[in-house]
Order: structure tokens, then C-alpha cells, then sequence
């Protein structure tokens, strides 16, 4: 009775063999690698028999300090597939001028800048800045762990989903050609009838229920589970950025999720929420959609501006300059990022009072950050100053940062943005902020804390390779750019007819490759750290002489973080310990309340990502099913009540002692 | 709802019989502490049906001359009775979680405000200078 | 059995580690709340997209066209009951009767229900009249806002029944009051999201 060709539609939707790429020879040849490098990594991975070990510790824990270390990874592994899409971008613009249509037709580039955007945006940059606020900041307050040790779980397991998604699109159909906003209506359904909006929805949705749930988990763990004696003004202003970092995801997020459901209902249901007809505005998606960017830029940029105010204080050897206005700094920062959004789309038609508004207060947002600029200076200023690698990102970081937020200032005047706007120069801007911000903090904070979570440091020489590629390749990549744009070059091309540009895109492409070397100097740094690793050793657990919490804890830390909790009386509070003499106790250890590992997360997130694969395809069935099996799921862990369990006194006591004996031989 | 801290009676008397003795500074520390009223409930209630009754009166009964005047009202008696709600039945005070909750609660409106205005003060620009001349009010 | 851990010697010397008795605070409670919050910025995402468009009918009908005031009315009136029979489901708890807690939950379900019937028979009614949400931008905002606040409603009652099953059979053990205490704040908060449907959408969209 039942029709085959509508049995097979419910099953398989409009999936067929056509979406696997057989005729894109860089996809099919990235598919071999892909598959080959994946296949030897399970193969090993068997060979070592690990299978138990990574299920039992890595994916199933909800130990803060390994998610933090898995949200890395994940940033890290992704900076790989985005900057491939960066070099790909500037090989076809250094040579598609006239004749030469370049290796790359448009219906291609248009997927790998939309994909170049998102994976950096959302699987690059929020991995790496959320792994290094799980991990630090619980060590940072003197707390165990976070306040909902399972969620985080779960949070990094739907974030990785998101971004098996992406990776999926690669290979399986094909990705969005809407830029990294999608804008409505070349998103809609009638302009991109095909897969690729689809995915980015749905990756991004189910990455942001992951992020929101995070913000919601380390808000609760900063406000609650402080140490005794930690009041807010004694925290690390690491905990505070990271506290109004969190605070932007949960005011911010839903945003996203709202506007990014009202997209799917225009493309699944038919509403008229961004079409051209039936009184629909597209305009609203640009408004509402930055009114969640702009807020995001700072999620991005006020944890890395926690790491160099701590790498500040201590390669200074000195106690942050102005504290208190640091943290006044970073609350107005957080404020007044949702008052400066339609400064992303001035030239969208609002007319000069709304344009004059959100351009005053665009330029206003700027003075907080220009005061830490200063205090980070003033820190520095008679200090005795140790130029590590932490400092010298961090260096970096305060001299191109400071040139991209000055050509922020300058994009802020509307007059001028009319000329800039979706011009190279504002390319050139927003890189120059988050290269010069986030990826140099995240370096910056990386080789700060890599002693800390794994016991050893980071080999120096490859670290400042890979430092001085990044550096220089930085400035040869986008100083052009400024250049083009303000000759009017616009953004998002793939072909140009004036041969007199090729120059300076010629130049880009090399600095897109000093990049590569310093991408494959940081691999290298970690391959000779790991193999160097004895002599690079950290026994003492406070290898830079630092003035925070974490570092009073052996490195790596144990998993229950401190036998004791710590009883804070002042800022840096491990500097104000080793100043008064305290004496780390060797006896007396109790057994230790700790969460219980759980598998929930993973299965949860993997059902997930299975709907939303379904529902990219319309595969209606199928979709039916997980999201049933999502809802079972849920219900059925919220019957487990026995979540935890107590680390055995004498275990503790037999870690503890190691840590003792060790200490006792470095003496 | 997960926590690393369940203060289930079954962990405490265990702790009980190992002689730690903490367990009534956990059983205190961890219980709810919840302090509805009969009456705060039935206060809440009785003014809830009171402000939802007049607005759909005041608008099934045309009761004011203009749209305008009844619009102010009724949003007026809407900001009211969410305040109602939030007292007599969220309990809602500047206490709870050490002010915390008002602290995000404020933040929260903060943020709900300047989205709201700001969207529709710029869509109302943006539609004057940018959208086409179509009338898209009802069919006659 | 507790001994305080070795510290220094002199009664001078600043305490810097706790002797085991600290426990965190716990943070279930403000947690729920953030996520509340967060859930409030859906919902104004979605008012601030129905303020936009609201007007936009595309020559189609209007609220004054569709909106039935008096079943609005009854639906309020269902809701509010719900919330109030929450109320005494919480005095229960608060009096450790969990049968008194039973009773009460699953009187606002039946409420809860309720509620959901009355929309799902409204929102068939408009779209059996070619009101659907693809008519108009309008219309669109109008299903999605209106939708969104019943599929919150939907999945409190989901989350009602299986605590009403956890409570049956565990007690009112810490944790399950917990959790009743989060449902509590979700209920009362979908009832305030509806103080603003119900004024913003119905009352002012029938104004003209």
C-alpha cells in the first residue's frame, strides 16, 4: 500500500549520493587526508588500548579541568580547518585578477568565507576562551569544581556536536554562501533552498545551548563557590572578566537562538518573519542579529583581557596597578555593549540621529578599554619585568590591539563608515582586534598555563618561532587590507578586474603563509615540549612565581583541586600566602565530596546532533525519533539521584604526601 | 538539576555514624529555604483577577474614548500585576540569593528595555527611510 | 576523628586553609533563575519582533478580525488558577504532606491542559479561517510568540508529570523539593510572560 518513493523521502528526506562532492577535487582530496588521518588515529588509539581509559577519564568526565583542556583541543583542531579557508581565501585573491579566474568559482568561496567566519567565530574563539575560564577559574576562587558539574559536560559534548556539523557540511552536501550572519533573504528559503543555511542553523543552535548553559554554570560557580574570605573585590580580575564574560553569554545567547529559530520557521514553516513579501522585514534579522554580535565580540575579547592582566602582574613581579578600576572598567564595558549595535549597520538607512546616537556611544565604549591599556602600563612601569612568552603575546597584544581599536574609533564616525563599510578595511579592523586580542591571549594564556595543567613547560625556542611568524605574519597579512579598503576594495570577492590591486593582495597571501609557519611552530612547540618534557619539568607547581590561586596547587592539580579549601585575606591571594609564611598542611585529610562521572552529556549531545542532521535533510522520521529519544534521555537522568561520590581520606592523604615528598626534594 | 553537594538523608546519616558530626550544619545549610503564606498566595491571587479583569473590561466594553488613553492603561496595569507576581508568588525580594536574583532580574529588564526601545526606535527609522510605499494595514 | 591540619606555630600566623567543615553554597536555585532570565530574553526577542511587525497584515485579517477576547479571557483565567494551585502544592511541600503536594500538581497539570486545549483549539480555528502564520508578518508573530509561551507551557507540564512521579516515589527528599521549587519559578514565570501576551497581543492588537 505504502508508496516506495515516499517511504524513502521519510526515511532519507532529500539526502542522496549527489550531496557527497565527488566532482570538487580539493573536497574529495581533503576527504582522503581527512579519512586516512582518522583511520591511522583509531588504529592507534586501538593499538594503545585507550578506548577505556579516554570513555572512562576524557569523555564522560565532569571534571572541570578536563572539559577545559577538551574545549582547547576542540579551538585549537578547528583553528586548523579555519585557517585552511583563510589560505585558500587569500591564494584565490593574490590571483584571480582579469582573465584568471583563480582554482576557486564564486559558488565555492562563497562557502568557505561563510565557513571561515563561523568555525573561527564559534569553534575557534568561544572553545578556546570557555576552556580557559573552566578550567582557571574554580582553581582561581579555591573551589572544586563548578557549580553544575554534569551541564558542563554536557555543554562541551552539544558545542562539539555543533561543530560536527560543520565539519559534516564539508563533506555531506554543502554549507552556507551567506557570509557568517546569513542574512536574510539571500538565507531565506527562496534564495538558499539548499542545505547549507540549514547547517549553519543548526550548528549553531545546538552550540549555543551549550554556551548558554556554560555562562549559566560559571555565573552560579563565581557568585557561590568562592573561598571563604574571597570577597568580590579579592577576586582575580580573571574571575571578574571571566564573571561579565558570562554574564554577556546569558544576556546574549538567547538572542541568537530567538532570531535564529524565527529564520528556521521562515525557511521550514513559511513565515514571513524576513521575506520580501506578506509584510515581512529583513531588517529586523540585521537588528537583531547584532544586537547579539556586538555583545559576542566582547564574550570574545574580555576573558583574553583576564589573561593579561594576570601574565601582566606577574612577569612584572608587582600587583595589577588600579584594581578596583580594572573591574569598574570591565562592568562598563559590559554594559555598554548592548548600546553600540547599529554601529554594524550604519549604512543600512536609520538616518542621521539614530546613526549619531549609536556612533557617540560607539566611541564612548572605547575609554574602558583605553583605562586598562593604561593600567596594564602602569603595572608594567617599574616593574622587574621578565620577557616569557606570556609577556611577549601580551606585548603584541597591546600594540595591535590598540592600532585595531583605533581604526574601530575611527569606523565609528558614520561618515566615514559610509565610505568603509563591507570595504577590506573593516576586514582588516575586526581582524586586527581579534588576532590581535583573542588569538594573541589565547597563546598568551596558553603558554602561561600549560605548566599548570600538564606539568611541564612549553618548549621556549619553537614558542618564539611560532610568536614572531604569527607577529610579522600579522601585520604583512592585513596591513594591506587597510590599504585596499580605503582604495574602496569591497569585501567577499573572489574576482577582481584591476590588476594594480594584485599587489598588495600578494603581499596578504604572504603573510597569510608566515601565519601557516607559526601555526606549525606552535605544532612543533607542543610535539618538542612532549618529547622534552623531563627537562622542561614543573615540580613546584608555581613555575613563574605567580600570585593566584591555581598556582598553589601541584601541577597538574589532583582532581579534587585542594584538600583544604584555601581562606582568602587579600588580593593575589597566593602572593599574600607566600608573603605571610603559610604552611601547606601535610596531615589531618578528610574524605572529599566529588561528582560522579557520567556518560548522560555525550548520548544526549550525540542524539542531538542526529536531529539536527535530520532536520537539515528533512528527515522527518528520523527526526522524529531523536528528538523523542532526546526528551527520554533527559528524563531518564534526571531519575538518577546517586551523582556522586567521597575520594577515600587515605587516597587523598597518599596524593597529598606525594606532593610533600616532592616538594621536601626540591628544597 | 544536578549538584555535587545532595544532602539526601541517606548521605548525611552516613556521615553520622563516621562521626563527623556536620551533618545538622548541612542539613540546615542545604535545606530550602522556602516562606510562602496562605494568605501571600490568596493576596497575590485576588489582585492578579482584579488587574486582569478591568484591561479586558476596559477593552471588550470600549470603555475609553481613545485607543491611546486605553492602551496606557492596560500596559499600566500589566507592569502592575507583573510586579504582583513576581512578590506574592516568586517571592521577590532583594534578599533572595544575597540580592543576586534582584541584581540579574534588574540587569535583565535593563538589557529587555534597551533591546525593545532601541529595536523599535530604529525599525521605525529604518521603515520611514527604507521601506517601499505599500499599505499593509487591513484589507478594507 | 577531625584533627585541624598542621599550621604554622605562633597564634599570629593568618589561617589559610579551612579544616574541612567549608562547603560551597549550593546553586541550583540561582542557577534556575539565570536560566529564567535568559528565557525572558527569548520571549523579548519575540515581543520586540511582534511590536515590529505587528501591524504588518498584508491585506489580510487583523487582531480585531481574529482575536476572541472571552476564550482569551477563559485561558487567563486557567492559567492564573494553574499558578495559584502551584501555590498550594508549595504550602504542601512546605508542611512536608507529599500527598498534599500530589494532589495539588497534578491539579494545575489538569489546569495546565486545560490551557493548552483552549490555544490548540484557537490556533486551529485561525488557521481552518486562512489565518495561519504564513498568511502575514503579523500572523507570523503572532503563532511564534504566542506558540513559543504554550511549548514552554507544554514542557512544564511534562516536567510536572515526571516530578510528580519522582516525588511518588522518592519523598520530599531535598533534591525533589529542589526541583520543585525551579518548577515553581517556571510556572509563575510562563504566567507572567502571559501578563504581557495577553495584554500586548490580544488586548492592545484588538484596540484599534
Amino acid at each position: 500500500m505504502s508508496d516506495p518513493h515516499d517511504l524513502s523521502t521519510l526515511i532519507f528526506g532529500r539526502l542522496s549520493l549527489e550531496a557527497i562532492p565527488y566532482h570538487e577535487p580539493i573536497l574529495i582530496g581533503t576527504f582522503i587526508m581527512v579519512a586516512l588521518g582518522g583511520l591511522t588515529l583509531l588504529a592507534l588509539m586501538t593499538r594503545y588500548r585507550v578506548w577505556g581509559p579516554f570513555w572512562r577519564d576524557w569523555i564522560t568526565s565532569i571534571d572541570h579541568k578536563k572539559i577545559g583542556i577538551m574545549y582547547i583541543v576542540m579551538g585549537l583542531i578547528m583553528l586548523l580547518r579555519g585557517f585552511a579557508d583563510a589560505l585558500m581565501m587569500r591564494a584565490q585573491q593574490a590571483m584571480a585578477f582579469g582573465d584568471s579566474a583563480g582554482f576557486l568559482p564564486p559558488h565555492h568561496y562563497d562557502q568557505v568565507f561563510t565557513a571561515h567566519g563561523v568555525i573561527m567565530i564559534f569553534f575557534v574563539a568561544m572553545p578556546l576562551v570557555t576552556g580557559f575560564m573552566n578550567y582557571v577559574v574554580p582553581l582561581q576562587i579555591g573551589a572544586r569544581d563548578v557549580a553544575f558539574p554534569f551541564l558542563n559536560n554536557f555543554s562541551f559534548w552539544m558545542t562539539a556536536s555543533g561543530g560536527a556539523l560543520v565539519m559534516a557540511s564539508l563533506f555531506v552536501g554543502e554549507f552556507a554562501r551567506t557570509g557568517w550572519l546569513a542574512y536574510p533573504p539571500l538565507s531565506g528559503i527562496l534564495a538558499s533552498p539548499d542545505v547549507g543555511v540549514d547547517y549553519y542553523i543548526w550548528s549553531l543552535q545546538i552550540a549555543g545551548v551549550g554556551t548558554s548553559l556554560s555562562g549559566i554554570n560559571l555565573i552560579a560557580t563565581i557568585i557561590k563557590m568562592r573561598a571563604p574570605g574571597m570577597t568580590m573585590m579579592k577576586m582575580p580580575v580573571f574571575t571578574w572578566t571571566a564573571l561579565c564574560t558570562n554574564v554577556l553569554i546569558v544576556a546574549a545567547f538567547p538572542i541568537l537562538t530567538a532570531v535564529l529559530v524565527l529564520l528556521s520557521l521562515d525557511r521550514y514553516v513559511g513565515t514571513n518573519f524576513f521575506t520580501n513579501d506578506l509584510g515581512g522585514n529583513a531588517m529586523m534579522y540585521v537588528n537583531l542579529i547584532w544586537i547579539w554580535g556586538h555583545p559576542e565580540v566582547y564574550i570574545l575579547v574580555l576573558p583574553v583581557f583576564g589573561i593579561f592582566s594576570e601574565v601582566v602582574s606577574t612577569f612584572s613581579s608587582k600587583r595589577l596597578f588600579g584594581y578596583a578600576s580594572m573591574v569598574y572598567a570591565t562592568v562598563v564595558i559590559t554594559i555598554l555593549s548592548y548600546l553600540v549595535w547599529l554601529h554594524h549597520f550604519f549604512t543600512m538607512g536609520s538616518g542621521a540621529s539614530v546613526n549619531s546616537f549609536f556612533g557617540i556611544t560607539t566611541m564612548i565604549i572605547s575609554i574602558p578599554t583605553g583605562a586598562k591599556i593604561f593600567n596594564w602600563l602602569f603595572t608594567m612601569y617599574r616593574g622587574r619585568i621578565r620577557f616569557e612568552l606570556p609577556m611577549m603575546w601580551t606585548v603584541a597584544f597591546m600594540i595591535t590591539f590598540v592600532i585595531g581599536g583605533m581604526t574601530g574609533v575611527l569606523l565609528a564616525v558614520p561618515p566615514a563608515d559610509f565610505v568603509l563599510h563591507n570595504s577590506l578595511f573593516l576586514i582588516a579592523h575586526f581582524h586586527n582586534v581579534i588576532i590581535g586580542g583573542v588569538v594573541f591571549g589565547a597563546f598568551a594564556g596558553i603558554s602561561y598555563w600549560f605548566p599548570k595543567v600538564f606539568g611541564f613547560k612549553l618548549d621556549p625556542f619553537w614558542g618564539k618561532c611560532s610568536f614572531w611568524f604569527w607577529v610579522i605574519g600579522f601585520y604583512f597579512a592585513f596591513m594591506p587590507l587597510y590599504v585596499l579598503g580605503l582604495m574602496g576594495v569591497t569585501r567577499r570577492m573572489s574576482h577582481f578586474d584591476d590588476p594594480s590591486l594584485q599587489i598588495w593582495f600578494v603581499i596578504a597571501a604572504f603573510g597569510a603563509v608566515l601565519i601557516a609557519l607559526g601555526i606549525g611552530s606552535f605544532l612543533i612547540q607542543l610535539l618538542v615540549s612532549y618529547l622534552k618534557r623531563e627537562q622542561l619539568r614543573d615540580l613546584t607547581g608555581d613555575p613563574w612565581n605567580a600570585r593566584t590561586l591555581e598556582w598553589s596547587t601541584s601541577s597538574p592539580p589532583p582532581d579534587y583541586n585542594f584538600a583544604f579549601t584555601p581562606l582568602v585575606h587579600d588580593n593575589d591571594a597566593w602572593h599574600d600566602m607566600k608573603q605571610r609564611g603559610h604552611q601547606r598542611p601535610t596531615s589531618g585529610f578528610k574524605a572529599i565530596h566529588m561528582p560522579k562521572n557520567t556518560a548522560a552529556g555525550f548520548v544526549i549531545s550525540v542524539i542531538c546532533a542526529a536531529f539536527g542532521f535530520a532536520m537539515i535533510w528533512h528527515m522527518w522520521l528520523l527526526a522524529g525519533l531523536s528528538f523523542v529519544a532526546m526528551l527520554v534521555a533527559v528524563i531518564v537522568h534526571t531519575f538518577n539521584y546517586k551523582r556522586d561520590f567521597h575520594i577515600p581520606a587515605d587516597e587523598v592523604t597518599r596524593t597529598e604526601d606525594a606532593r610533600t615528598k616532592a616538594l621536601a626534594a626540591l628544597a | 538539576m544536578s549538584d555535587h553537594r545532595t544532602h539526601v538523608v541517606e548521605t548525611n546519616s552516613h556521615l553520622q555514624k563516621r562521626g563527623q558530626g556536620h551533618h545538622d550544619h548541612d542539613d540546615h545549610h542545604g535545606d530550602i529555604a522556602y516562606h510562602a503564606s496562605f494568605k501571600g498566595y490568596l493576596v497575590g491571587f485576588l489582585l492578579s483577577v482584579v488587574l486582569t479583569a478591568i484591561p479586558f473590561w476596559l477593552v471588550m466594553a470600549k470603555v475609553l474614548p481613545s485607543s491611546g488613553a486605553t492602551a496606557a492603561v492596560i500596559l499600566g496595569f500589566a507592569a502592575v500585576q507583573i510586579v504582583v507576581h513576581m512578590v506574592y508568588f516568586l517571592h521577590m525580594n532583594a534578599k533572595v540569593e544575597g540580592g543576586w536574583s534582584m541584581l540579574a532580574l534588574i540587569f535583565t529588564a535593563g538589557v529587555v528595555f534597551i533591546m525593545l526601545s532601541g529595536s523599535i526606535w530604529v525599525m521605525y527609522h529604518l521603515n520611514t527611510n527604507m521601506m517601499p510605499m505599500h499599505d499593509m494595514r487591513t484589507a478594507p | 576523628m577531625s584533627s585541624s591540619p598542621t599550621l604554622a606555630a605562633g597564634a599570629e600566623a593568618p589561617v589559610f586553609y579551612d579544616d574541612g567543615h567549608h562547603h560551597p553554597e549550593q546553586g541550583t536555585l540561582l542557577g534556575f533563575w539565570l536560566y529564567l532570565m535568559s528565557d525572558c530574553l527569548i520571549f523579548a526577542v519575540l515581543f520586540g519582533c511582534y511590536a515590529v511587525l505587528g501591524r504588518s497584515y498584508a491585506a489580510g485579517p487583523s487582531g480585531a478580525d481574529l482575536f476572541d477576547l472571552p476564550l482569551v479571557a477563559a485561558n487567563t483565567a486557567m492559567l492564573l488558577f494553574s499558578s495559584i494551585t502551584y501555590g498550594f502544592a508549595m504550602l504542601q511541600m512546605q508542611a512536608g504532606r507529599k500527598n498534599g503536594v500530589l494532589l495539588w500538581l497534578g491539579i494545575t497539570g489538569l489546569f495546565g491542559l486545560a490551557f493548552l486545549s483552549l490555544e490548540l483549539y484557537e490556533f486551529a480555528h485561525l488557521i481552518h479561517e486562512g489565518a495561519g502564520p504564513q498568511r502575514s508578518a503579523f500572523l507570523s508573530s503572532f503563532f511564534t510568540l504566542v506558540g513559543t509561551h504554550g511549548l514552554h507551557v507544554t514542557f512544564g507540564i511534562i516536567w510536572l508529570v515526571t516530578l510528580m512521579v519522582q516525588v511518588n516515589r522518592g519523598g520530599l527528599i531535598l533534591e525533589n523539593k529542589r526541583r520543585l521549587v525551579c518548577l515553581s519559578m517556571f510556572w509563575h514565570f510562563l504566567d507572567v510572560v502571559w501578563i504581557g501576551v495577553f495584554t500586548f497581543v490580544y488586548l492592545m492588537g484588538t484596540l484599534p
